[in-house]
């Protein structure tokens, strides 16, 4: 630009400096200020959330146990054919490591870690511990092969071998219903043991549903608060915002409050007559209870953004489409409609992404049947303490709203979204 | 919207109807938070109606869950944590995120995207993945079963609402003023707390408040993180609901309706304030 005018000639700030220098120099030093400033919450967030989230997924392909606790075995198997029974040497470092790891008592984690992949390989590896300490001297392979009679299948030496890997795609697999084999291909789980994907499904099924009702329920009010005069709409955005404002855990309670058995709902219906006494509905610890609860919950996510979009429409439109010979239903859907269209899609990701990640309300409302995949990863980080399933599943969750929120990012930019 | 005189009788029904439809939305909305203040007062140890209190009998009512949840030590413990907890972590999300809203602002910002994006990612990333996590992360460190660690985990829940809501205040500020501040010989501190703190302050107090409710309200890394010591308020509500469902819980959930109600009230005077300080509405 300033080349343009000025061809040969260098043009000079007050100081002597060529201007295009000192006009970098001051573009740096306020750059650098800027970034001055945004840097303590970065490297909060970084060390208090960004790495322990990536600590987490890679738990999901960390595979330390056999190769850790059994080094000598890990060794030994390096160049194990995978064709029969290995030969006395890897016996020789199996019960070295089951000696060394009786004694330490961490061979429970390599027994743990096995399992996972093939069930009943934790009672072996501890059993085996257990006798090694008795074994004073070789041939090895007859005594162990003694000790178990898994010993003897090979599947067991190839389930070892490919765990001496730091890393595994095992949780992967296993949070997505596949396996490995015995001749290690990647294969789906039985039938009776295909629970994540269908989990998945599931959440993504409900969050679905939630999502259209949000959509049908909001799409009303939200007209209703944008066309108002605005003393009157100010005072019915109350009702969406108290609701808004109002802890989870109490809006929780109060479905509980309202759905049980005995509940408020309930005791309507039977004064009503519309039920028997003996026969009430069962609205909670269910299916139904997780969506109800959890619509009400994120409805007012969907009223807000669809509220903002129909605010800006301007009416003249719908009155000229009347006036030009219009019926106000094709009016409606053919002019009004396609106008909050980015409100609805903007509403529909922000309730979507909330829903799939929900752990709280499924939890308390849903019972057995209305649980989403959170719950399964919480079950995974508490009781069973799979953490590794845990992480893997979490990684996959954490996938999907990613991907989401990118769109979203796209269709509303993460700048104009409103909050309160 | 309203009915215009020439409306036929089509038009009239449709009125009243989508009118009734909008009502029973709203009622779907505030029924069950209304519901839980009068079953609160209930004197037997349910969460349902009894027929005295349908009868409005004052015998049906009492004050003995308010009773029960001042002299619970267990329950005291948890408001004196959350509000701890709560104060010192909106303290912390507040001055890192206003800072950080400040640098975003500035026209000269490097990766001002993929900066925001990662700054607001606590918001974005689901609770019991962030709380996971930090569970792994918190304990290899020593932090788990500590208030710190707590503190420090909610306030990075809380910062993307700082961040967000003040950056919204910033795009409607006007840098000619900052400019004629520096202008009159005003250093850049001075003018930070004469000129751009008071216009910005009523978005700082929303992000604050957010940040606030964010912890207050939070129970998923609470789940994860604290011990007995630690409980808050809604993870001894969880608890509550879980092993022994008392109408405390419902004594609890009237006073929290009435602190969200508060901080309402309070969002919405900032708002107003907000806007006549920019000169976007008259009055």
């Amino acid at each position: 630009m300033a080349n343009g005018n000025t061809q040969g000639e260098v043009v000079l700030a007050a100081d002597g400096t060529p201007l295009k220098e000192s006009l970098n120099k001051a573009m740096r030093k306020n750059r650098i200020r800027a970034l001055m400033l945004v840097a303590p919450l970065f490297i909060f967030i970084l060390f208090s959330f960004l790495i322990p989230i990536l600590d987490m997924t890679f738990r999901s392909v960390d595979n330390w146990q056999v190769g850790t606790l059994m080094p000598n075995t890990s060794m030994a198997l390096k160049d194990w054919d995978g064709k029969a029974i290995p030969e006395e040497p890897v016996f020789e470092a199996l019960i070295a490591d089951l000696k060394a790891g009786a004694i330490t008592r961490e061979i429970g984690k390599v027994g743990t870690r096995l399992n996972y992949e093939k069930s009943g390989m934790r009672s072996m590896i501890t059993s085996s511990a257990r006798k090694s300490k008795k074994v004073k001297e070789g041939p090895y392979k007859p005594i162990v092969l003694k000790m178990h009679k898994k010993w003897k299948d090979l599947e067991t030496w190839t389930v070892i071998k490919r765990n001496t890997s730091a890393y595994t795609i095992g949780y992967y697999l296993n949070a997505v219903d596949l396996k490995i084999n015995k001749s290690g291909e990647i294969v789906s789980q039985p039938e009776n043991r295909q629970i994540y994907g269908k989990l998945f499904l599931r959440t993504f099924a409900i969050s679905m549903a939630i999502t259209i009702i949000c959509i049908i329920l909001a799409y009303p009010i939200s007209y209703l608060l944008a066309t108002m005069p605005l003393r009157y709409s100010n005072l019915l955005m109350i009702f969406v915002l108290l609701p808004f404002w109002t802890s989870l855990l109490v809006r929780t309670t109060a479905w509980i409050a309202m759905l049980q058995s005995q509940g408020v709902l309930n005791d309507l219906f039977v004064f009503f007559g519309f039920i028997d006494d003996a026969n009430r509905l069962q609205l909670i610890y269910n299916l139904t209870g997780t969506i109800i609860a959890m619509t009400h919950i994120l409805l007012p996510f969907m009223v807000l953004p669809l509220y903002s979009v129909m605010k800006t429409i301007p009416p003249t439109y719908m009155r000229a489409a009347l006036s030009l010979g219009a019926n106000p239903f094709v009016a409606f859907v053919r002019v009004y409609m396609p106008q909050t269209l980015s409100g609805i899609g903007a509403g529909s990701i922000l309730v979507f992404i909330l829903s799939i990640g929900y752990y709280i309300t499924p939890a308390l409302v849903g019972g057995t049947g209305g649980t989403l995949i959170s719950n399964q990863i919480a079950y995974h980080m508490q009781s069973s303490l799979n953490w590794g399933l845990a992480g893997a599943l979490g990684a996959l969750l954490l996938g999907s709203v990613l991907a989401l929120y990118t769109l979203y990012n796209k269709i509303v930019g993460i700048d104009n979204m409103k909050l309160g | 919207m309203a009915l215009p005189p020439y409306a036929g009788p089509l038009e009239t029904t449709w009125y009243f109807t989508f009118r009734f439809l909008c009502a029973c939305i709203f009622l779907f909305l505030i029924t069950p938070i209304l519901v839980i203040i009068p079953l609160s007062f209930n004197i037997e140890p349910y969460f349902t109606f009894t027929s005295g209190m349908l009868k409005f009998d004052p015998d049906a009512y009492s004050l003995r869950w308010y009773e029960d949840f001042i002299n619970n030590t267990q329950w005291t413990h948890s408001v004196k944590n959350s509000f701890t907890i709560a104060i010192a972590s909106t303290i912390l999300a507040t001055v890192l995120g206003t800072l950080a809203a400040l640098g975003l602002s500035k026209p000269h910002m490097p990766y001002r995207s993929l900066m925001m994006g990662l700054l607001i990612s606590p918001m974005i990333v689901p609770l019991i993945i962030s709380a996971a996590g930090m569970y792994f992360f918190y304990s290899n460190i020593g932090l788990s079963q500590t208030y710190l660690g707590i503190i420090l985990a909610h306030t990075a829940l809380g910062t993307p609402f700082v961040v967000i809501t003040v950056t919204a205040t910033l795009v409607g500020f006007d840098h000619s003023l900052s400019r004629a501040s520096a202008n009159l010989g005003a250093n850049p501190t001075t003018t930070f707390f004469k000129v751009i703190m008071p216009l910005i302050l009523p978005g700082v107090i929303s992000g604050a408040l957010f940040a606030f409710i964010t912890s207050f309200d939070e129970v998923v890394v609470v789940l994860f993180l604290a011990g007995f010591d630690q409980r808050t308020i809604p993870r001894q509500m969880w608890s509550g609901i879980r092993e022994q469902i008392s109408p405390t819980i419902l004594a609890v959930a009237t006073i929290l309706v009435m602190i969200s109600i508060a901080l309402l009230a309070t969002l919405e005077l900032l708002r107003r304030r907000g806007e006549k300080m920019r000169g976007m509405s008259p009055g």
